[in-house]
């Protein structure tokens, strides 16, 4: 696991911004249309989820073994 | 995993009004990194918002907080910058809030040089009725009062800011979050009147109306067109084309802020000394 | 300050508010309320305090509930076209509870009217005109020195009850000249701003009301990190769309003033003793009303005056008490007929209720009021 993924699903609203951001296509939205990880361990921890999260919903850190 | 900025926010109030996707929550998070950056107290802040989508902000940040009537933000921020000039007072406005039924007492704020930090997050519509056209919506852009199109020339705020006599003018978008962050910070820094357009998506009202697409799509735009001032600059003009526009410091002065200058008022009138 | 000195009723206002601890003071000029804010930008920084002109007269009202907010007691002072353009605000320190005093010099309108003509013609806007029900307060002096007290108790006023507080002048008293002597500051009577009496870690809540129904609001930067918002509002401060908070909210702005009653409805009575009939009146008509009153009495008369000084709440009791007593009342003021409405609603059909009015631009002679008594007893 190279990063830590966090998030706070009773902000999400489901916009689909950190998915269109996301360079390694990590997140997808759910049946419900929340942000989910969809694949792990394709993260970088490159941050632009976060940064560009208008609800300040999902959190990136870098794993413990990065 | 807990961001220090979380702090400046009511747990409580979150998560805010906005509709998916609004741009209005990052620029609200670059207003309490810029606040945190600066180190500025949350006891010794005040948050003054106008009405409209943006000025909701006001109630979901851990400050004194005050949401005033429709456009009148910056005059009840100048009578607390007065009344206790201790206070770093923060305004929140809107484009249709600032540029139209507040458009008098903008002008007159800077023109004042009074020690406000003006953050106005420009939209290009009237967002909480529903998508009516603003002075800031572009000329072409269609919205509920303008169905073909708008045909009003647009206000500049950023222009309009330094001819009225701010002595901060920067401006930057939802895009460039952490440019944003840095536009704010540094106009804390400046004792005057300062002022920060951020360009926000609202995907709900004016992109959908718009074929603008998502609000990743809307961010993109904003990627797309921003243009750092450095390279606005060198820019030919006729490569200042479409809807390729400028962001960065567009001016920066050197003036006495107003209240400094009615401390001399104050002196001269044999007054009490602060 | 104790020796007499000759001053006018704009003046003598600005003198009051300085000494009832107003260091705030936003201002447009209009005429014929001008004098205030001229006063004002020369005695306040006198004072370590500020004056400011603002744009308009919207941003002035917004710069005293801004500076109210702040910790400081804050006056506006204006006349009919401005006051006019306040009322959003007006609204706004209602619903919001912010203390501030506003400064109505009438003139006659409406729109722009007759400029710097005396009237009384804002009498109800005072009452209704910003949108939304909320109480008001609202007293009218009818000398120089009761422009001075009338300020004071303004300020106070709206200090203890949170509330925006109209000191309805005209342009009679406003630029009268009199002689007159003020009290010592140290002989007035000061109503503190009102401060929290818990802490945030004890669940502090801003618009928590106190016993007196008025909550306890705290003034920004002290430290307890408080929304303020024209929208309605619970306890805490934040808007809710709750039916009962509403209903709840609205009962109490009224009610935190209308407990009080009599108390803060102040009026006079002159020559009432054995009278039959009365003349209602208040400001400056009220003036040549009482020359009117005085001569109709050598006349042999029996006619007395009641004076409204507090005009809003209005003194329904001392009406309702004077219609059982006379055979009739005659309302003299300076206007198509406002005050008149409300005697007469009060009187309940008593007594018969009369109009004295006027509205060409001049103030009332006494013959025009004496006139006015020999039709009410039957001598005309």
């Amino acid at each position: 696991m190279k990063s830590e993924i966090t998030i706070k699903m009773g902000r999400c609203k489901g916009c689909g911004i950190c998915v269109a951001f996301c360079p390694k296509q990590v997140l997808a939205l759910d049946e419900l249309g929340k942000v989910q990880v969809a694949n792990g361990d394709a993260c970088i921890a490159c941050g632009q989820c976060e940064l560009r999260c208008p609800d300040y919903a999902i959190f990136v850190d870098k794993g413990a073994e990065a | 995993m807990e961001r220090s900025y979380e702090k400046y926010f009511r747990q409580n109030r979150l998560p805010h009004l906005w509709c998916p996707g609004c741009g209005n929550g990052i620029a609200m998070k670059a207003i309490v990194q810029a606040i945190e950056k600066k180190g500025l107290s949350q006891d010794n802040t005040v948050i003054v918002s106008g009405i409209g989508c943006s000025s909701r902000a006001s109630g979901y940040m851990d400050f004194d907080t005050l949401h005033t009537a429709h456009g009148r933000a910056i005059p009840f921020a100048t009578g607390i910058k007065l009344a206790n000039p201790d206070l770093n007072v923060v305004v929140i406005t809107g484009d249709g809030d600032c540029t139209a039924i507040g458009g008098n007492h903008f002008i007159h704020g800077c023109r004042r040089n009074i020690d406000l930090t003006v953050v106005l997050f420009n939209n290009n519509i009237y967002g909480m009725t529903g998508g009516q056209a603003s002075p800031m919506t572009p000329l072409g852009k269609k919205a509920t009062t303008a169905p073909y199109g708008s045909v009003d020339r647009p206000f500049d705020a950023c222009h309009l800011a330094e001819a009225a006599g701010a002595t901060y003018v920067a401006r930057s978008t939802a895009f460039h979050e952490k440019h944003l962050v840095d536009m704010i910070a540094d106009g804390f820094d400046n004792k005057g009147f300062s002022f920060i357009e951020a360009l926000v998506q609202c995907p709900t009202a004016y992109g959908r109306k718009n074929k603008m697409g998502s609000p990743a799509n809307m961010m993109m735009w904003m990627r797309d067109n921003a243009v750092m001032k450095a390279a606005w600059d060198k820019l030919p003009e006729e490569k200042k084309t479409g809807e390729k526009f400028p962001i960065g410091c567009f001016y920066k002065a050197e003036a006495m802020d107003y209240d400094t200058a009615y401390d001399q008022v104050i002196e001269r009138a044999g007054g009490a000394a602060k | 300050m104790s020796k007499a000195r000759l001053m006018q009723g704009n003046e003598a206002c600005a003198e009051g508010a300085i000494a009832a601890g107003v260091r705030f003071f936003a201002g447009y000029p209009i005429t014929p309320s001008t004098e205030v804010a001229e006063t004002m930008a020369k005695l306040l920084p006198k004072v370590g305090g500020k004056f400011v002109q603002m744009e308009d007269e919207i941003a002035s009202m917004g710069a005293i509930l801004g500076a109210s907010l702040a910790g400081q007691k804050a006056m506006d002072a204006t006349s009919g076209p401005g006051f006019s353009l306040k009322q959003e605000l007006i609204g706004y320190a209602a619903c919001a509870e912010i203390p501030c005093v506003l400064v109505n010099v009438q003139r006659v309108g409406p729109s722009t009217g007759q400029p710097t003509a005396p009237s009384q013609g804002d009498v109800m806007q005072t009452r209704w005109g910003t949108h939304g029900d909320h109480p008001v307060i609202a007293l009218s002096p009818w000398s120089v020195r009761e422009t001075y007290d009338a300020t004071v108790m303004a300020v106070n006023y709206a200090e203890r009850f949170r509330t925006p507080v109209v000191l309805l002048m005209d342009e009679v008293v406003g630029h009268l000249r009199e002689k007159v002597e003020l009290p010592e500051a140290s002989e007035l009577e000061l109503y503190p701003r009102r401060a929290p009496k818990k802490t945030r870690a004890e669940g502090y809540q801003p618009f928590a009301p106190d016993e007196d129904l008025v909550p306890n609001v705290a003034d920004f930067g002290t430290g307890y990190r408080i929304h303020v918002t024209g929208l309605i509002h619970d306890d805490t401060g934040f808007p809710v769309g709750s039916p009962e908070v509403t209903e709840k909210s609205i009962q109490r702005l009224h009610e935190k003033i209308a407990r009080v009653g009599e108390e803060i409805i102040h009026t006079e009575e002159y020559f009432m003793d054995d009278a039959e009939y009365a003349v209602v009146s208040f400001g400056g008509t009220a003036r040549t009303a009482y020359e009117a009153v005085q001569n109709a009495r050598k006349k042999g008369q029996k006619v007395g005056l009641l004076r409204l000084m507090t005009i809003w709440p209005f003194a329904d009791k001392a009406i309702e008490r004077l219609a059982a007593k006379v055979k009739g009342i005659m309302v003299a003021e300076l206007n198509y007929g406002q005050v008149v409405h409300e005697v007469r609603r009060a009187a309940n059909g008593q007594c018969k209720v009369e109009l004295c009015g006027k509205y060409n631009m001049k103030a009332f002679e006494p013959a025009e009021i004496e006139a006015g008594i020999d039709a009410l007893c039957g001598e005309a």
